[in-house]
């Protein structure tokens, strides 16, 4: 029933071109000089500029404080992206845990409370989510980034989900032996969930480095600007400048864009897996 | 729920505990000052504030702006879910088809799923440039003089289209992995009965895909509201004067650059009101006629 049909792969081909094609068009265009960009547009040339380019953004120290440099902002995107996939792997864990193995009268309730979360996301209480961090003193720290972030449910549903899906055969075995439910976690559920943890992983990172509103929020100083956070700066360096610095702010899109996308690509797989699975 | 389960007087609610205080401190808590806030005016010298019971809520669903803003929102989450949904869909059914470079195609396909808004928006916006884009020098071509950033249109067009962009490689990944579940044996007795293509897709194809379908339009109508707002926000830079916005923009325009925190709230639950509607019409009212094997 299969056969070689040339308009599949015309139309896959003209999907794989609107896709990946301002993304090459981006990184080509940003190994020129602004005026050049200026004077002749995008290109899909090699403009021997690359090195400068990046070095420029990477390690000039600019910002109004002429501090922040781009591998600062690359840092604290990697914190942002590992302390938020980390928190939630923990925080969903140990909750789904608690929802699914343990028989305790308020359940039912924490269950609801957490499903709750789901229903409003953090882009429709943003103003009152700023005035507590603001009375928390929470401005400008990586517990400020981190933390709020982590109020959704999305990661204890998956474990949860996960969990249901071990037999019950190994709660009873573990049980005949005398394991408790912490040696039950540990020896039995930690080690059963690798893969699953794996998959959330990549997605929680994913989105932790994506952030953009919330650091916009919650750091003006630019000395915890991520990557994604950056690129608000250049748009307002731009409005006013002579020739604005296209080749940068291409740079700095690459930049910010490439861990993420290597990282979907290389564990694709597991990617697919958590992102499919988990959300249903 | 299991069968066997252990029980703790103080286990469970210790190994809730870590989850269960992030919430209250950063969901429940912002949550109820967002509904308080609402019914209040605040100063805007920070000299307390005086309840005001619905006068927010009236004053916004009085303005023109608004309606104007929930129009345009309306409008923008209706186009860039039906085209991404579209779209996305087509390149799975091509995708699942193929044999010979499937892979391939897959791997570069979902990659721009883990470009971030805003960074899609800059690219978006280098494309729409009024010196280098070459979008815009290709609309000259057919007498259409592209003007983002400044005219209203076109810069709805310009954010359809980067919104669009961005959210395809997720429908794809969806849709594929939907009709990869779908069992050879049904394909095969679809293809015995009808030799139309096209025919088995609409008739047997497609109704089983329709729970992912419908998961799909949940997820898209909510990212058209609320997580485009890096790409609205890398647009109209700041300047919403002449430009198109979405709700979620607005309420932060209005509580961050207005410093109107009874406006801003009040907005805030009306748009938590859409949320829960959206979720519940999910629940209740289109699972039911969806099918499920």
């Amino acid at each position: 029933m299969y056969r070689l049909k040339i308009t599949d792969h015309i139309i896959l081909l003209l999907g794989v071109f609107v896709m990946m094609a301002p993304v090459v068009v981006a990184f080509f265009t940003s190994t020129h000089e602004a005026a050049e960009i200026h004077r002749n547009g995008l290109t899909l040339r090699w403009g021997n500029h690359f090195v400068e380019t990046y070095n420029a953004v990477l390690n000039r120290e600019g910002g109004f404080t002429g501090q922040v440099t781009g591998m600062r902002m690359l840092m604290n995107s990697l914190i942002l992206g590992i302390g938020f996939a980390v928190g939630k792997i923990v925080l969903s864990m140990l909750a789904a845990y608690a929802i699914v193995y343990f028989r305790f009268r308020l359940g039912t309730l924490f269950f609801w409370m957490i499903f709750t979360t789901l229903l409003l996301p953090l882009e429709v209480r943003i103003l009152p989510s700023y005035e507590v961090m603001h009375q928390l003193h929470l401005i400008n720290t990586y517990t400020g980034l981190i933390v709020p972030l982590l109020a959704s449910a999305t990661g204890t549903f998956f474990f949860r989900q996960f969990f249901k899906s071990i037999p019950d055969e190994l709660l009873e075995a573990a049980r005949i032996d005398g394991a408790g439910p912490i040696k039950f976690f540990f020896d039995v559920i930690v080690p059963l969930s690798k893969t699953m943890v794996a998959a959330i992983f990549i997605i929680m990172f994913v989105y932790g480095w994506n952030q953009y509103l919330w650091p916009m929020l919650m750091t003006n100083d630019e000395s915890f600007y991520t990557l994604v956070r950056g690129i608000k700066q250049i748009l307002l360096v731009w409005v006013g400048a002579q020739i604005p610095d296209y080749n940068e702010a291409f740079a700095i899109a690459i930049l910010a864009m490439l861990p993420p996308v290597i990282i979907v690509v290389v564990f694709q797989r597991w990617f697919i897996k958590g992102l499919t699975e988990s959300d249903k | 729920m299991k069968r066997v389960q252990f029980s703790s007087p103080t286990l469970p609610y210790l190994f809730l505990l870590p989850q269960m205080a992030v919430i209250f401190i950063f969901f429940y808590w912002p949550s109820v000052q967002a509904v308080k806030s609402s019914f209040f005016l605040e100063d805007p010298f920070g000299f307390g504030s005086s309840f005001v019971g619905f006068d927010n809520y009236k004053g916004i669903l009085e303005s023109a702006e608004y309606r104007s803003i929930a129009g345009f929102t309306a409008i923008f989450t209706a186009l860039v879910t039906f085209f991404s949904l579209s779209l996305g869909l087509l390149l799975a059914v091509k995708a699942d088809a193929v044999i010979r470079g499937s892979s391939a195609y897959k791997t570069v396909l979902i990659s721009v799923y883990a470009i971030a808004p805003p960074v899609a928006g800059l690219i978006g916006m280098m494309f729409f440039d009024q010196h280098i884009g070459p979008f815009v020098r290709f609309a000259a071509l057919f007498g259409w003089d592209m003007k983002i950033g400044l005219n209203y249109f076109d810069t709805a067009f310009a954010m359809v289209v980067v919104s669009v962009w961005k959210q395809i490689p997720y429908n794809f990944i969806f849709f594929l992995s939907g009709l990869q579940g779908i069992p050879v044996s049904v394909r095969e007795a679809a293809a015995l009965d009808c030799r139309s293509g096209f025919r088995r897709f609409w008739t047997v194809i497609l109704p089983l895909l329709a729970p992912t379908a419908f998961f799909l339009f949940v997820i898209n109508v909510t990212y058209s509201l609320f997580d485009t707002f890096g790409i609205v926000d890398v647009m109209v830079k700041d300047k919403a004067a002449n430009n198109p916005i979405t709700l979620v923009y607005k309420v932060y325009m209005d509580g961050f650059r207005g410093n109107d925190l009874g406006g801003s709230s009040a907005q805030s639950v009306i748009l938590m009101i859409v949320v829960f509607v959206l979720t519940v019409f999910q629940f209740r009212f289109l699972e039911r006629r969806v099918h499920y094997n």
